[in-house]
């Protein structure tokens, strides 16, 4: 595909970025009532803790495809088409827009498995995309 | 003018902060964050108590950021007065039992952005983006892909189907047949709207709004003074919002809307029940949203929508007249579709409608979407007969 729009990092977002560098796929945690935060933010919406109560994680990288759509008109955009965009469900209990790549990419469904993939961005960073996971989950 | 604001609400919590420096160290949604627990705190009071929001950016993105669902919100941007215009309008809101707990907010910090070069990039006029990094990496094309997504989700779990959002499509093109401003005026067929080129599977071309010129307006006045005027008044019988979301990755369900809240809400306000609705104005940018709009009013289940808009319900002849004018589907729709709910719903209750005019109609509702269904708006309106 071509030249992604990938915004610059948040002040509260910056260690998520900063990890996909080593793509690792990194979440926001609020240690006092035990839940990930996405997207980051400098409080926990849940419990309004903040400072050192939050922290990073890594993630599993294992997620269920909540919904998905198959984009089919982007001349417009002047991408390849067609592309599958996704809402993934992750293990950790957070939701992620995403691309569905590889050879299976398009016959992924509600509630297919998946697993994070990376895609180099320019700046050094990665971009986390999904993958269909060899081992189905329900 | 009746009523008044005297003595009807009070401010309870204040913060700020200032530093003999003239600088902070906190900035952006960290620092409006801050200022808000501390008024709350202030207050005794904490963010599950907050249901309004008034911010002179977008009080929806700050919202979503504070993770709050506000049934009233303020982005009002008047400059420097924009926190006491927030204040009045907050007031009144009190004042008429749309909100109980409203928070105001503002935050800059000129001085340090200039030092430690922040701002540019980083910031739009609107604040901090979510989507930029989020969301528009993906290329989800806008508008259709969230409300694609949402379809995808609805067939999913309730098992509608594409030829039962093609109803939708199918009924209101007979509408427009009836209005002879509409952009649209041949009728469909199911097999039309599935023949028409996929646009964000699972929607089609006939199941998006159109993209015309528009433009309209209305003037509201007290009922009292409504008496002496031209036209037939339309009274307000009963209004709500309610805000979920602003970027559909965070949106919590995507077959509930927040229109599942407004609607009861506005409903119970002017005390009817849907069965009482002669007419639904319900923003149809895309034949799904039509469809949770039907579901979260309580015109049918959730998950019932299908099922309901076959058989013609919705058109000419059918029980529940929506989208009259042809709707943003066939009529017209240049990018903000409310006002035309507005402007069909009172040219209905007039009964100035001609050959699409719903005999006997006195309650109808406006129903507006925002954004990606992210913010829903329900306006009931009545005949002098309904008061």
């Amino acid at each position: 595909m071509s030249e992604r729009n990938v915004g610059p990092a948040s002040p509260e977002s910056g260690p998520f970025w900063e990890a996909t560098r080593e793509r690792r796929l990194v979440l926001q945690w609020c240690t006092a009532c035990e839940e990930p935060i996405q997207y980051p933010r400098s409080f926990c919406p849940r419990c309004q803790a903040s400072g050192s109560s939050l922290e990073w994680r890594d993630a599993s990288g294992l997620g269920v495809v909540y919904a998905i759509v198959v984009e089919h008109k982007p001349e417009a955009m002047g991408e390849e088409s067609p592309y599958a965009v996704a809402l993934v469900d992750l293990e950790e209990g957070v939701r992620l827009m995403t691309n569905i790549v590889g050879p299976d990419a398009l016959s992924a469904t509600i509630s297919t498995g998946v697993r994070v993939t990376w895609e180099p961005l320019e700046d050094g960073r990665n971009l986390p995309l999904f993958e269909v996971s060899a081992a189905k989950q329900v | 003018m009746t009523g008044t604001l005297r003595g009807a609400a009070a401010i309870v919590g204040v913060a700020d902060a200032a530093s003999p420096t003239g600088e902070l160290d906190r900035f952006g949604r960290d620092l409006e964050t801050a200022m808000v627990l501390e008024a709350l705190d202030d207050a005794g009071l904490t963010l599950a108590d907050v249901d309004g929001v008034c911010h002179s950016q977008s009080a929806m993105a700050f919202a979503e950021y504070l993770g709050v669902h506000p049934q009233y919100t303020d982005s009002t941007n008047t400059g420097g007065s924009s926190y006491e215009v927030h204040a009045e309008h907050a007031a009144g809101a009190i004042a008429a039992g749309l909100a109980d707990v409203v928070v105001g907010v503002y935050a800059a910090t000129p001085r340090s952005d200039r030092k430690q070069r922040r701002g540019g990039g980083r910031f739009t006029p609107n604040g901090p983006m979510p989507a930029a990094e989020w969301e528009w990496p993906y290329r989800l094309r806008m508008p259709m892909g969230p409300y694609a997504l949402a379809a995808s989700r609805h067939m999913y779990e309730f098992g509608t189907t594409p030829e039962q959002l093609a109803e939708i499509a199918v009924s209101t093109r007979k509408w427009a047949v009836l209005n002879p401003r509409a952009r649209f005026s041949e009728e469909i067929t199911v097999s039309d709207v599935l023949a028409s080129p996929m646009q964000v599977a699972p929607l089609h071309l006939l199941d998006c709004c159109l993209v015309t010129d528009g433009a309209g307006a209305f003037v509201m006045t007290s009922a009292e003074r409504a008496k002496t005027l031209r036209k037939p008044p339309v009274y307000v019988l009963g209004a709500a919002t309610c805000h979920d979301h602003m970027i559909i990755s965070q949106m919590p369900d995507l077959t509930t809307t927040p229109g599942a809240i407004s609607g009861p809400a506005a409903f119970s306000m002017a005390e009817i029940k849907p069965d009482d609705v002669d007419i639904l104005m319900g923003y149809d940018s895309f034949t799904i949203t039509a469809l949770l709009h039907l579901e979260d009013l309580g015109f049918c289940s959730k998950g019932e929508g299908g099922a309901f808009v076959e058989d013609g319900r919705t058109a000419p002849g059918g029980s529940l007249p929506m989208n009259t004018n042809g709707g943003g589907l066939s009529y017209t729709h240049p990018g903000a579709y409310g006002m035309f709910l507005i402007v069909e719903a009172v040219r209905q209750l007039r009964g100035e409608c001609g050959p699409r005019q719903v005999e006997g109609a006195e309650v109808a509702v406006a129903h507006g979407s925002g954004m990606v269904l992210s913010c829903m708006s329900t306006l009931v309106l009545g005949t002098e007969a309904t008061l």
